[in-house]
């Protein structure tokens, strides 16, 4: 099956490649563009560890065809702060070691800078609710409520 | 996923010639959060897949001088959840976009989408046939109107042929003194899926019910109406009695299964219960 062109835009660059129509966002970002923050959990939906915000809005890209990304922006985990300056909530979860195994919190931290750029001083209850489409399996919620909870206070929103 | 091409039509008209030359092997895909999984779990195994999430005339939400919606089948159950003009006209429609899954699958899942894919748990079935929603749909030879409550044929069947699509939901205005509201019930508050719900939908005229629409999702294979508790009510002062015996009536339009999301016996309680709540809410808003 020929591959197809994808333009679209990144983490603000714009990034051609060439996918297959069966393959995912997620794939796509992965495979091709080369970012693997954004992880493959489930697969299906379940537990947002592939969360990254097309056009601003938060989505699975794993339920995301990649061709369905054309002409969208994306941005994902490496889009959200650089090593050097790091997004305030990346800063807070460094601080409160928030990173058990790590796997699901590029997820989280898309679907916090989601909540933070919504509701700029979220309640813990609108912390949880943010962050419900994120399984954990170390379990570490409470320190990710705390460090969300303190960036947000430190007046974040981008 | 098992290898398909992909269709991008750019208006309807090319998705109908698309559907019309590959229709029995195609697959519709919106938000893709029902698809997808059912592709990669080899449920569903199309040879084309139509990407009709760009359509223009799927993604608006209209709302005429009379208070009647035009609601795109393409608009996501996140965009209705936050729509503010819906919220006051149509509370029990934003209370059920406002369940269907986690902020990362309401940003994508569709209306459309949600009743296509005709489970019996659909969150949004049972407002919009309250609310007495008729679908659009076009098709090779134009386009006709379905009202919801006959739009179900089964688990996972709809009328909709392999060469239609569905365009949007037409709801007409609720009218004055009215008040709708849909509630499910779930083991855990979030990310659950119904093991009943319930919508309920009255309109107030001199002091009685000038109407009442019922609805009910997972207890059937498809959506399904209490039109005798719907009766019992309309022409009647909604006394705390007469709601209580209409709940007790809706229960005869259950005709639930038991499985590992809960028994028969619970559902048809639960719909007793989540009826007298639906009803008491909907008057409520009704007479606010």
């Amino acid at each position: 099956m020929p591959k197809q062109i994808l333009s679209f835009t990144v983490n603000d660059d714009p990034v051609e490649v060439l996918v297959q129509p069966y393959m995912t966002l997620l794939d796509a970002l992965r495979e091709d563009v080369g970012l693997t923050g954004p992880k493959e959990g489930c697969g299906t939906g379940d537990c947002g560890a592939c969360s990254v915000h097309l056009d601003g809005e938060l989505v699975a890209s794993c339920l995301v065809l990649a061709l369905q990304a054309r002409g969208r922006r994306v941005r994902t985990i490496e889009g959200l702060g650089t090593t050097d300056a790091l997004h305030p909530l990346q800063d807070a979860f460094v601080r409160h070691g928030v990173a058990q195994c790590g796997f699901c919190i590029p997820g989280v931290l898309m679907a916090a800078a989601a909540l933070l750029e919504e509701t700029r001083r979220p309640t813990e209850e609108q912390i949880r609710y943010g962050i419900a489409g994120n399984l954990c399996r170390c379990t570490g919620y409470t320190k990710m409520v705390a460090a969300i909870s303190e960036a947000a206070h430190q007046g974040v929103s981008r | 996923m098992r290898r398909f091409e992909m269709a991008m039509p750019g208006s309807v008209d090319e998705c109908l010639t698309v559907l019309a030359q590959r229709g029995s092997e195609a697959k519709l895909v919106a938000g893709g959060t029902d698809l997808l999984p059912q592709m990669k779990n080899g449920v569903t195994r199309p040879g084309c897949v139509v990407d009709i999430s760009r359509l223009s005339e799927l993604r608006s939400i209209a709302l005429d001088a009379s208070g009647g919606l035009r609601l795109g089948a393409a608009v996501a159950a996140r965009q209705i959840e936050r729509d503010a003009r819906l919220a006051k006209a149509f509370p029990s429609l934003v209370e059920s976009a406002a369940l269907v899954g986690s902020i990362q699958i309401r940003n994508l899942a569709t209306v459309g989408g949600n009743l296509c894919n005709a489970a019996p748990s659909a969150d949004m079935a049972p407002p919009l046939i309250a609310l007495e929603a008729e679908a659009v749909i076009a098709g090779p030879k134009g386009r006709r109107r379905v009202p919801l409550a006959s739009f179900f044929e089964g688990v996972r069947t709809t009328v909709l042929g392999p060469d239609e699509l569905l365009i949007e939901l037409v709801v007409p205005a609720p009218g004055p003194r009215s008040g709708g509201h849909y509630l499910r019930h779930t083991p855990r508050r979030e990310l659950d899926i119904a093991v009943v719900g319930v919508a309920s939908q009255i309109t107030l005229s001199n002091g009685v019910c000038g109407k009442a629409r019922i609805s009910l999702a997972s207890v059937a294979p498809t959506p399904v109406r209490a039109t005798a508790a719907e009766r019992m009510l309309e022409g009647q002062p909604l006394t705390k009695e007469r709601v209580e015996e209409a709940a007790k009536l809706a229960v005869e339009a259950a005709r639930p299964i038991s499985d590992q999301r809960g028994s028969a016996e619970f559902r048809k309680h639960l719909v007793r219960v989540l009826t007298r709540r639906t009803l008491t809410t909907a008057l409520a808003r009704a007479s606010a």
